[in-house]
């Protein structure tokens, strides 16, 4: 197969776009359709300050990388969750993170969960009995708070992730399975800012995940290759396969699926019927929105965990 | 002799003279989920496998 562009011999093959590209068109296309997508879909511009959250996987560096490249003003979060797996999840990632941010000379924030709450993600998942074994929920929940609160203290304005086009299709199969309204009216690559929240954004929402690690593997981006021990059987896995099932008949029918959606909701399929939007309510702990009155779901979750640490050590004397 | 194909530990044999993508509809391995690479280099899945050949398919599906 040959380059489209130089007739060199090309690298990757992208069936759903019928593009075929040699290494240096390929860097060169990723790179000017990212810019082409922030744009088109008014994601941040040059004056703007960007935290991009960095997990050392595929494909958030290779959105840092690409940012970085595009000279905008992109600093990394990376939060080190303190999941070892065997193998040093956390360790890993956290030093392949920080030795992409000092090759590129770039900014690199990190925060250390059991440092800042006095405990890892799993610690905190067993000691508040959350999620039957899996941590993800907590996960998920301290991620986001931490992005939120990184973000609004060192003032940032736009908080970007790597999430790719089989993420948000994944996502949005499995709330199209459940019909989950809210969910589905809240997915999109940009979620704009609210009081007390930065813009979300989601540059690379329109590559397929191989198309993120080919570009990762070409730009020699050294990444953490195995998984977070705990998406072992994780549902987006299973609906990724699904997915990929149906795009090895009909290239493209992922990139339909998901841009689809988009244009369904623009057009009004999605809007808000009797629901009425949620009043917010501000933590009195650490101030960011909530949906109830009170103290939020994280400020919760780090309260219930100092109490069991307590408890934990007062039976042991 | 075969050529042989590498995901994460696993080896696969299969014979030379078909292309990448034949080789992985043969072993049921998703194109979608890899990214084939011969000697370090990406090559595309239309590459016809020679005696001897060592491929590394690069997994690129993951969770969360
Ligand atoms: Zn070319
Ligand atoms: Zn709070």
């Amino acid at each position: 197969m040959r380059c489209r562009k130089c007739d060199q011999k090309a690298v990757i093959n992208m069936r759903h776009h019928k593009l075929a590209l040699c290494k240096e068109h390929y860097l060169e296309w990723f790179v000017a359709q990212t810019e082409r997508f922030i744009k088109k879909y008014r994601m941040f511009g040059r004056e703007d300050r960007v935290l991009v959250a960095v997990s050392g996987g595929k494909d958030s560096l290779a959105l840092w990388d690409v940012l970085w490249r595009l000279g905008y003003q992109a600093d990394g979060l990376y939060i080190d969750l303190g999941i070892d797996g065997g193998f040093g999840y956390s360790r890993e990632s956290k030093a392949l993170t920080q030795a992409f941010a000092e090759e590129r000379g770039l900014t690199l924030h990190i925060v250390n969960v059991l440092g800042e709450y006095g405990a890892t993600i799993p610690e905190m998942a067993q000691l508040t009995h959350r999620g039957k074994g899996k941590p993800c929920s907590v996960c998920g929940l301290v991620k986001r708070h931490e992005m939120n609160r990184i973000a609004r203290d060192l003032g940032y304005t736009v908080l970007a992730t790597g999430h790719n086009l089989d993420d948000e299709a994944a996502v949005l199969f499995g709330n199209t399975l459940t019909w989950a309204a809210g969910y589905l009216r809240r997915q999109g690559p940009v979620l704009p800012a609210s009081p007390g929240l930065a813009r979300k954004v989601k540059p690379l929402f329109r590559f397929y995940e191989r198309e993120t690690a080919a570009y990762a593997l070409l730009r020699g981006i050294r990444y953490i290759y195995e998984e977070c021990p705990f998406s072992v059987g994780a549902k987006s896995i299973y609906y990724k396969q699904l997915l990929n099932k149906l795009e090895a008949d009909r290239p493209g029918a992922k990139l339909q699926f998901y841009l689809g959606f988009l244009k369904a909701k623009e057009e009004g399929l999605f809007a808000a019927g009797k629901e009425t939007v949620p009043r917010m309510h501000t933590c009195p702990v650490c101030g960011q929105p909530t949906t109830a009155p009170g103290k939020c779901a994280f400020c919760r979750l780090v309260e219930r965990v100092e109490e069991r640490k307590e408890l934990r050590i007062k039976n042991e004397e | 002799m075969p050529a042989k194909l590498i995901l994460r530990n696993k080896t696969y044999e299969v014979p030379h003279g078909i292309t990448i993508k034949q080789a992985l509809k043969q072993l049921e391995i998703p194109l979608e989920e890899v990214i084939p690479t011969k000697d370090g280099e990406l090559v595309t899945e239309d590459t016809h496998l020679k005696d001897g050949d060592v491929i590394r398919l690069v997994a690129v599906i993951s969770g969360g």
